[in-house]
């Protein structure tokens, strides 16, 4: 406790600066002290291994690597579950419709689909994908019109969904587990061959630089057009090339993490070459990519859309959103539809990954992805929340939890520390609240 | 002046029940262009519910909306908006998580180039409005929460003014504000009658009434007591008809 009182003094001696700063890049604070934490968090995790276990295994890029990875499909979920507390309602039953869904894509492309078109045909892991997408669609849509058009609360329908969904995904295949999947749809879960390698990643990268050019440049522009107050020109340059050097930062990353030995010889027999100690590249994981791209778009979809703006007035007023015109029901119910698709994706990402559709898939997943959103400064008492302040939130879950196995604390003490940091979490958020009101 | 001519808005036998109980029933009232009809009434006495038939937040179980002498069907607040009646809620209804120009553009959100909100445009239009009805408005970036009263009223007048509105529908515009607030809302009202607006104003002080209205219609439990001409009868006559539910010129 002491810490932090001692490193508050030299903050507000400084705060003018500090605050000026902030406000010419008009950086999110909330934002800062997320990385912080995170920071905090990996840096911790990273030395307490050096100390305490002669190892510092966290902050390796095989760790980070990994990390992203299974940071993605909670991640993915986490942004559909913004929608979903910001309209003031609750999903519990993502982790079971991961279950379901997986199952039934699995034995979509395991026992079904092969008989039609053929075992080992190219179509068959769009067909699963596409199946998929749409039975977790349907399945978030009935969700929706049940809270939406029959008035049952959401935390009624969803711990209804919890337990049905769950049950389906045991019945359906009679508790077997379906495996392998289709190779192609294997890739998407990552693993060295589900990763776009060295010069993908770069190419993502330079996509990415470009995108960040683009937005500031056509802020800037926007800006000017309708006389508001610029960005000091020095503020641009720095947010530009903050977003370049994380940028270039995450692909020097990806980057360095080589496949391993095994999976190099395996792979140069089936190309019949010798590259026996090669560097390979894992690069970018494809689940990554994934997450990256449904970020991008959900953010698009909050931000810059009539839906996503009539999300956030639902969320603020109901009453006022209705009297403004806005079918607040038909938008409920299509929250829940997109709630319903991204966790079709995530269990693309979670079968695929594991090479398998078992009935246990993505138990407790919808706690996460709640504790994710929460984390992220998305308010329980709706109408505030932040995509990519969810998928942070992802991050530090997934970083809290393998943190702990790679220093070896048992399950039942990283239960514990979850579920603090979640208190503490939102705890945090209700001072900082308070202080800027 | 005296009105000749089509009415602006005609409510015509107008019933709506909630449960059994007869919140209104068979109210008639008409407005005219540049006329501020006042709706005076206890808590209660059905003024609110009625205005609400014709803003579309409810749907009356009978009778008839003529709005220009033709009759229209109000089933929903874009029924409303379509016909140009602008509603100011009592409740402001402001979505307090949200901007003053998100507030001000809610529903009818202004769509740039590839089918995604013009931000720019709408925060824009917003601030040129603010500067003609409340100069002293700066505060574009921040949710309406953080806003003062009279800043929150500002907003909500100027959603309904932005749009072009024929017919306005003012409830209790004045009764969170400070007397210099409630002098430029009572100078608004001035500008939008000469403008040729038609406005209904649900208002408790008789002050206000006597100062802003042309006509009033008073209800009390859910029956239309009378309509008068605010220059024909005295405050007494408004406060009788309030309390006793009787016209004193009809008692004569």
């Amino acid at each position: 406790m002491n810490d932090t009182s001692r490193s508050e003094a030299p903050t507000k001696s400084h705060k003018g600066a500090i605050s000026r700063f902030l406000n010419s890049t008009e950086i999110d604070t909330r934002l800062l002290g997320m990385l912080g934490a995170l920071t905090l968090i990996w840096v911790g995790f990273h030395f307490y291994g050096v100390i305490f276990n002669n190892f510092g295994a966290f902050l390796t890029p095989r760790n980070l690597w990994n990390l992203s990875v299974q940071t993605s499909s909670i991640g993915i979920m986490a942004t559909g579950m913004v929608l979903v507390i910001v309209t003031r309602n609750i999903d519990l039953s993502v982790g079971s419709m991961i279950g379901v869904i997986a199952m039934a894509m699995g034995l979509l492309q395991v026992e079904i689909l092969p008989h039609f078109v053929g075992i080992g045909h190219w179509s068959i892991w769009i067909l699963a994908v596409i199946a998929g997408l749409i039975f977790g669609t349907l399945i978030g849509a009935l969700h929706g019109w049940l809270i939406a058009y029959r008035s049952i609360p959401a935390f009624i329908v969803t711990l209804g969904g919890l337990m049905v969904w769950r049950g389906m995904s045991f019945l359906s295949a009679g508790g077997r587990t379906i495996s392998p999947v289709d190779s192609t749809f294997a890739l998407l879960g990552g693993g060295p061959y589900g990763a776009v390698g060295a010069v993908g990643s770069w190419i993502v990268g330079a996509l990415a630089c470009l995108g960040v050019a683009y937005i500031i440049y056509t802020g800037r522009k926007s800006r000017r057009k309708h006389d508001f107050r610029l960005r000091p020109i020095w503020a641009e340059y720095f947010l530009a090339i903050v977003g370049w050097a994380t940028i270039i930062g995450a692909v020097l990353l990806v980057n360095s993490y080589p496949w391993p030995k095994g999976i190099v010889r395996q792979y140069g027999t089936k190309i019949g070459q010798d590259l026996e100690g090669t560097f390979i590249s894992h690069g970018f994981a494809i689940p990554v990519l994934i997450l990256i791209t449904v970020g991008i778009c959900m953010t698009i979809l909050v931000t810059r859309t009539r839906f996503g703006r009539y999300v956030f007035a639902i969320g603020g007023n109901p009453e006022a959103a209705s009297l403004a015109g806005i079918d607040t029901k038909w938008v409920t119910m299509k929250v829940f539809a997109l709630m319903g698709m991204l966790t079709a994706i995530a269990a693309v990402i979670a079968s695929a990954r594991l090479n398998s559709a078992t009935n246990a898939l993505g138990t407790l997943d919808e706690l996460y992805v709640i504790a994710a959103a929460v984390i992220g400064g998305t308010s329980l008492a709706g109408g505030v929340g932040k995509i990519y302040g969810a998928i942070l939130g992802a991050l530090v879950m997934q970083s809290l939890q393998s943190g702990m196995v790679l220093i070896g604390f048992d399950s039942a003490i990283q239960r514990i520390v979850v579920g603090v940091v979640l208190v503490l979490a939102v705890y945090l958020d209700i001072l900082y609240n308070k202080r800027v009101k | 002046m005296t009105n000749t001519g089509t009415p602006l808005v005609e409510l015509k036998d107008i019933s709506i029940a909630f449960g059994g109980i007869k919140a209104v029933d068979q109210v008639s009232v008409d407005l005219y262009p540049g006329e501020v009809v006042g709706l005076l009434g206890h808590n209660g006495a059905g003024k609110s519910t009625l205005i609400k038939c014709l803003s579309g937040a409810y749907k009356a179980d009978s009778g008839e909306v003529h709005i220009n002498g033709k009759q229209v069907t109000i089933n929903n607040p874009r029924d409303a908006r379509d016909q140009n009646i602008e509603t100011i809620y009592q409740t402001l209804a402001l979505a307090d998580n949200l901007d003053a120009a998100s507030n001000l553009f809610l529903g009818r959100e202004l769509i740039g180039s590839g089918g995604f909100l013009d931000e720019s445009r709408m925060e824009a239009e917003t601030r040129k409005i603010m500067a003609r009805l409340n100069p002293n408005f700066q505060k574009f970036n921040v949710p309406v929460s953080a806003l003062s009263g009279g800043q929150r009223q500002s907003v909500a007048i100027a959603r309904a003014v932005y749009f072009d509105a024929k017919i306005l529908i003012m409830d209790e515009p004045t009764a969170a504000l400070g007397p210099q607030e409630t002098e430029m809302v009572a100078e608004l009202i001035q500008e939008l009658k000469k403008q040729g607006l038609g406005i209904f104003l649900i208002e408790h002080d008789i002050h206000n009434v006597m100062k802003l209205c042309d006509r009033a219609s008073v209800m009390k439990n859910g029956l239309l007591v009378g309509t008068e001409r605010v220059e024909d009868v005295t405050e007494d006559d408004i406060l009788s008809m309030i309390i006793l539910g009787k016209n004193p010129k009809v008692a004569v």
